[in-house]
């Protein structure tokens, strides 16, 4: 049986209290084939004007943990537990309207694809300038300067004219910056990007992250960014959270996840993809086996039937207890601190070149 | 790579009938462009939109040439140009020295079936009602080629060659995740014992972990079977590790080609720089900028159906001259090149991948940025 620790997770009390903290955040969905447990346990704080990169595969439960903290999930067929605290405000099951003052005002989000997220019907300036509208309760043409402001910002080229076409008339580039000036128009203090640029093109991609940490600096916003691209992390965020199979695997700065990553999954995802300054005409390094599926989850660590170090841990370790993601520089692994080291500057180390 | 060593050996292809140096595949001139029905009452031709427009390449026997560029750029079309899944406007297609621009299907039989195609989505490009056993046997079904020992026999191989277990032969699709889908997918590119294989994007649609996997495969049964590879990709870091020689595609047009090496470590193209300065690169010397250069484009690629006169690039180039409107630059080899590095630029940058400051030509960005450094 899977033992939970119930402490699991909880990162040391900084003194002072973090902006946002979630703690032992449980996602469930009921559907036909049975219950998905999207997110299981997941705790993490962030502070303000930092950004918290979240890694992952699809279905590790990255894009979940980010709708519930915004409250987005159909409270029918959803079952949430744990805390999601902002700024001192409990969020999980806090009424709707709680939730309604909060969303694009102090809270706000960027979605993957802008087309889908955009509406057809309404011009973009308009539905720019809707949340500022219904937060601030200005008139319809200050919201219309607002959002001609800020297109501007978002450098959407003859913002006065553009601020009145319709989202099909925009790039898929400037449809993102859009997306963008809807986030800020409140100037939220917390913003989360849900695999912002992955529909971009590589060149517009660079723009857009350049843009968003520009403009972090200036609105001194603290950005959840999600994504896959390990390589768009290391550009991004502070600190890093490495989420598999909906739990919280690793956990540390960029330069410590990238430079002396802990975790078995962590060291798969790092020495599988290709750069541009590895060795060629070697293979790759990939991690065997498919992502588990959410509806029945593995037992103990998630990650043991694709580990290749299961093996080292004595017992049944891997497959029958949980292993806990302790506070701070963390990975949730029953390989011991030493046996990590060696490991990684044995096999590891030489393959990331 | 012993551990993968399978039963591929006795289908080693001995390099036949092309005398060496001669190309397995040429393409001279190709364009396509897909006309623009517009009007009222009767509809016509009111503007094409200019997809591939002139474009020269050449694939030799067994060796991987990678085709990069943004969406839109016209690689994919190139893709199923070559395959003659859809009719050139202009241009030729050799296949070993033989013109298949306009052959007809009969002429095509025979050559379709040395040059297969690997799809992007794994989801949408296998039949959910046929069997895999029935998928990857279809080629040879259609060619009517019966293998000694029996088609089935023959596809329990490929199975096993692209590392699915031979049991799963009448399994279908949706048994599977995407990157066994894809494994599919290569083991029906492989049921004809293919000269060369059309990849269009093949593993962007997968999990990162899956990724490597999948091109693993590609990498061995290119390796192993002798097959040349037509990788057409967005990832610059895929295809570098892929491909020998690469060519960078923008707007319907090759802006540069060469070797790994001369288009990785020696751009000279503007776009080219660019492209590779945008790769996010997990990195400790990322975090820290150094190392690379950093330019940051304006806006986005232009449309096709009005491509701007002269060098595509200008309207997006930080080195764009009065010259680079009015001539459109020749792709050929500029000074200091390696033999077959070729670029087509009017004013070619160093050959270098780094630089002392950044080309930040995003408006919002530099008033941004120079915001910050005033403070």
């Amino acid at each position: 049986m899977t033992t939970l620790t119930q402490t699991e997770g909880t990162p040391a009390p900084t003194g002072a209290d973090p902006f946002l903290s979630v703690r032992d955040l449980y996602v469930r969905f009921s559907t036909e084939d049975g219950i998905v447990k999207a997110v299981d346990g997941l705790s993490f704080d962030l502070e303000r004007g930092k950004t918290l990169g979240i890694v992952g595969e699809s279905g590790s439960g990255k894009s979940v943990t980010n709708l519930s903290v915004l409250g987005l999930h159909n409270p029918q067929s959803t079952e949430i537990r744990g805390e999601i605290v902002l700024d001192g405000q409990e969020l999980t099951g806090a009424p709707e309207k709680t939730l309604e003052g909060l969303r694009g005002n102090k809270m706000a989000m960027i979605f993957q694809d802008p087309l889908t997220a955009l509406s057809p019907y309404y011009t973009v300036g308009r539905q720019i300038a809707e949340p500022f509208i219904k937060h601030t309760g200005v008139s319809r043409r200050e919201g219309r300067l607002r959002a001609i402001e800020m297109l501007t910002k978002v450098g959407i080229p003859q913002p006065k004219l553009r601020v009145d076409d319709y989202p099909h008339q925009f790039s898929g580039g400037m449809r993102q910056r859009a997306m963008i000036a809807m986030a800020l128009i409140c100037n939220p203090s917390l913003l989360i990007a849900d695999e912002p640029t992955t529909a971009l093109d590589v060149t517009v991609q660079a723009q857009i992250l350049d843009l968003l940490k520009d403009l972090q600096q200036e609105f001194g916003s603290a950005i959840i960014f999600i994504t896959h691209d390990l390589g768009v992390i290391a550009n991004m965020a502070d600190d890093i959270l490495v989420m598999y199979g909906g739990r919280a695997i690793e956990r540390g700065s960029v330069k410590e996840i990238l430079t002396t990553p802990q975790h078995p999954y962590t060291w798969g995802l790092l020495s599988s993809m290709p750069r541009l300054s590895s060795d060629i005409d070697v293979p790759l390094h990939p991690i065997p086996g498919t992502p588990p599926s959410l509806l029945n989850p593995p037992s103990g660590c998630p990650f043991h039937p694709r580990c290749a170090f299961t093996d080292k841990v004595d017992g049944n370790r891997c497959s029958g207890e949980r292993p806990a993601l302790p506070a701070g520089r963390s990975a949730a692994c029953h390989l011991t601190a030493e046996q990590k080291q060696s490991i990684f500057i044995e096999s590891i180390q030489p393959r990331l070149g | 790579m012993s551990d993968e060593t399978t039963t591929l050996e006795k289908s080693v292809p001995q390099p036949r009938d092309s005398a060496p140096g001669e190309p397995l595949l040429e393409v001279k001139g190709l364009t396509k462009h897909f006309p623009i029905f517009g009007g009222f009452p009767i509809k016509r031709k009111v503007g094409a939109v200019k997809a591939v427009d002139g474009l020269d390449l050449a694939v030799h026997a067994g060796e991987s040439f990678g085709l990069v560029g943004e969406s839109g750029c016209g690689k994919s079309t190139t893709g199923r140009l070559i395959t003659r899944l859809q009719e050139p406007t202009d241009g030729r297609i050799l296949y070993r020295g033989k013109d298949i621009t306009h052959a007809n299907r009969k002429q095509l039989m025979p050559v379709r079936s040395e040059i297969q195609m690997i799809f992007q989505d794994p989801y949408s490009s296998l039949n959910p009602r046929q069997t895999v056993g029935t998928i990857i046997g279809g080629p040879m079904e259609i060619n009517g080629i019966n293998p000694p020992g029996g088609r089935e026999k023959r596809i329990r191989e490929l199975l096993e060659t692209v590392g699915l277990n031979p049991e799963h032969y009448n399994r279908f699709p949706h048994e599977f995740s995407g990157g066994q889908r894809q494994r599919i997918g290569v083991a029906r590119a492989l049921a004809l014992e293919p000269k060369l294989i059309v990849a269009d994007e093949p593993v962007s649609a997968l999990d990162v972990s899956i990724q490597a996997q999948v091109v693993n495969l590609l990498q061995k049964v290119k390796r192993e079977m002798g097959i040349a590879f037509l990788f057409i990709a967005h990832d610059l870091a895929v295809v570098r590790h892929f491909s020998e020689r690469v060519a960078v595609m923008y707007l319907g047009k090759i802006v540069e080609v060469g070797d790994r090496d001369s288009i990785y470590n020696r751009p000279r193209h503007p776009y080219t720089h660019a492209l590779l300065s945008a790769v996010p690169e997990a990195s400790v010397e990322e975090i820290e900028g150094e190392g690379r250069e950093r330019i940051r484009l304006a806006g986005d690629v232009p449309s096709p159906v009005n491509p701007p006169s002269g060098c595509r690039f200008r309207t997006r180039c930080w080195k764009a001259q009065d010259k680079c409107a009015t001539e459109e630059p020749p792709l050929v080899q500029i000074g200091g090149n390696r033999d077959g590095h070729l670029t087509a630029c009017h004013f070619p940058e160093d050959p270098t991948t780094v630089r002392d400051e950044a080309v930040i030509l995003d408006p919002a960005l530099a008033s941004l940025e120079t915001s910050h450094t005033d403070d």
